[in-house]
């Protein structure tokens, strides 16, 4: 502990924020997805895992990195909407386990597709050229990379934002998530606007394990472990909340940041511990609703 | 405009709507009326496309609803504002008029028709950038009704509109009911305070049981105490 400094700890909070952007933009498409259509993804992590093969493989055909900030996400959105629409909707209306249990083993079927098509091993994933190397923040050298993912998410959160708030269609989702019935006899579609909102969240998605992939290299089983960190995040900002994903998000990298600055043999714990902690103090999470589960 | 004919309707294995015939022609206010549990609710659900399981025929202008969604009837010209208000909650009051136009082609003059129907509800005018279940239930009644007609539809259901508001708010809204008359709109209104109701009908239905019992015009069930003691008392 002897060369703890002020200027390490601001570093490795800022490295917290970077791991804390990951799991929001995880966690805003789970919420979205749950928030809109009741269904609790449990294949939203494998739907980030394709999303960093999808861009590995776009490497691997000669595309670059800012290719695959563009294609990876619509990719993996256009599948997502595509099991959307022939797998999850045939289930709507019959309880909340059964797109459970189907996003479940939805999720093992994609693993092991990946497994079979790129092998179990796992594979590194070059940070793209113009973002290697560190830039001095004020108190230290930073990873650039990291600073972008930063940057990245915010203008995600940004876009999804001015979408939600500006746009016809935001204000459809923003209602149809509370009262799908009232947007049904106001004339909307709202089977449509279930598979759009799957197909947000599942690109989000995609797109997050895409910018995990040059900090942690890909691997097939990547997904379940962001998944049970994710739970954690959504529990602890609420379900279905998007507000409540994002500031959860960000606390959780910090913590686990934290905690691996202090106390490393603790770090994959201490998640739980602060997971325990809201439970017992605000069941429903930062910004849930009481009783949405019953 | 509105012929419905044998509609039958169930909750599950429930048979709760048996061979409904219910008229509506251009330009009229019809009533339906009867106790709770009779069917009136269920009746407008069936219209509007809102039961999983019906049967008979609901034509509307000339079109045969029954296998339609509900959003493409509404793009048809029918507009329902079920009971209890619905006003949706984290929304001001303009995004939900605007809500009443995102399925519309007037939204293109979305400004415009927010201007209008401030007009129309004075009290909303007021109120448009505020969340919307901070006013009053009369208030969100108001913009129930607001959001269901500003898309101009040709026929509007309006499902027990006077539940629970206060009494110069209610003759408030039948004065607006009148006024929607007037411009062209047909309506269809359930409601529990009959006097009133039947006082700005043209005619009225009673339902009991899940049937249709008796049919006239309004003003000579205004006058029949038999039948509204029969039907109508709880
Ligand atoms: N969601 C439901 N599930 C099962 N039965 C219902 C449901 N809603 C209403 N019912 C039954 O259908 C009948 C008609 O109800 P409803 O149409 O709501 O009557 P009203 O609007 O005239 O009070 C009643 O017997 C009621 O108990
Ligand atoms: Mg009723």
């Amino acid at each position: 502990m002897a060369g703890l400094s002020l200027d390490l700890i601001a570093l490795q909070l800022f490295a917290g924020l970077a791991l804390g952007a990951i799991y929001v933009l995880f966690a805003i498409g789970l919420s979205l997805i749950f928030g809109m259509l009741t269904v609790v993804n449990f294949a939203h992590g494998a739907f980030y895992m394709v999303g960093a093969y999808a861009g590995l493989y776009i490497l691997m055909l000669g595309g670059n990195f800012w290719i695959c900030l563009l294609a990876v996400p619509l990719a993996v959105g256009l599948f997502g909407m595509l099991v959307e629409r022939f797998l999850i909707r045939r289930l709507y209306g019959r309880g909340i386990d059964y797109p459970l249990l189907l996003t479940f083993g939805l999720s093992y079927v994609m693993v092991e597709l990946v497994r079979l098509a790129f092998g179990k091993t796992g594979y590194p994933f070059d940070t793209p050229d113009l973002l290697q190397g560190a830039v001095n923040i004020g108190v230290g050298y930073f990873p650039l990379y990291r600073l972008f993912v930063i940057g990245a998410t915010a203008a995600v959160l940004l876009g999804l934002w001015l979408f939600l708030e500006k746009t016809s269609f935001g204000l459809i989702i923003r209602a149809g998530a509370r009262d799908p019935q009232i947007v049904r006899v106001l004339g909307v579609d709202i089977s449509n606007v279930w598979l759009i909102v799957f197909g947000i969240g599942t690109a989000i998605a995609g797109f997050a394990g895409l910018l995990a992939a040059p900090l942690q290299g890909v691997i097939p089983e990547m997904g379940s472990t962001i998944l049970a960190e994710a739970f954690v995040v959504t529990v602890v900002g609420g379900m279905g909340s998007i507000g409540g994903a994002v500031l959860a998000g960000l606390l959780v990298g910090i913590v686990v940041s934290m905690s691996s600055l202090f106390a490393p043999e603790m770090a994959k714990v201490s998640i739980f511990a602060l997971m325990a902690i809201v439970l017992i103090v605000r069941p429903q999470g930062f910004f849930g609703r009481a009783g949405l589960m019953s | 405009m509105l012929q419905v004919a044998n509609l039958n309707a169930w909750y599950g294995a429930s048979h709760v709507l048996q061979d409904v015939s219910i008229e509506v022609a251009k330009g009229e206010i019809v009533c339906l009326i009867g106790r709770n549990g009779a069917g009136k609710t269920t009746t407008l659900k069936s219209i509007m496309g809102l039961m999983d399981r019906t049967r008979g025929s609901v034509i509307f202008k000339g079109k045969e609803l029954l296998n339609l969604p509900a959003h493409l009837r509404f793009a048809l010209g029918l507009a329902y504002v079920p009971e209890e208000r619905r006003i949706v909650q984290g929304l001001s009051v303009r995004e939900n008029l605007r809500l009443g136009l995102v399925a519309s082609p007037e939204k293109r003059h979305e400004l415009q028709l927010i201007e209008d129907t401030a007009k129309i509800f004075p009290r909303l005018a007021e109120r448009l950038d505020q969340e919307a279940v901070t006013m009053s239930g009369g208030e969100q009644q108001m913009l129930a009704i607001a959001r269901a007609v500003i898309a101009k539809p040709d026929l509007i259901m309006l499902d027990e509109p006077s539940e629970g508001i206060m009494p110069v708010l209610v003759d408030e809204m039948f004065e607006l009911f009148l006024a929607m008359k007037a411009q062209g709109t047909t309506v269809l209104l359930v409601e529990q305070n009959v006097e009133l109701a039947l006082e700005i009908a043209d005619r009225a239905y009673v339902m009991d049981q899940g049937a249709v019992v008796h049919q006239s015009s309004a003003r000579e069930l205004l006058a029949d105490d038999e039948v509204k003691e029969r039907y109508c008392s709880v």
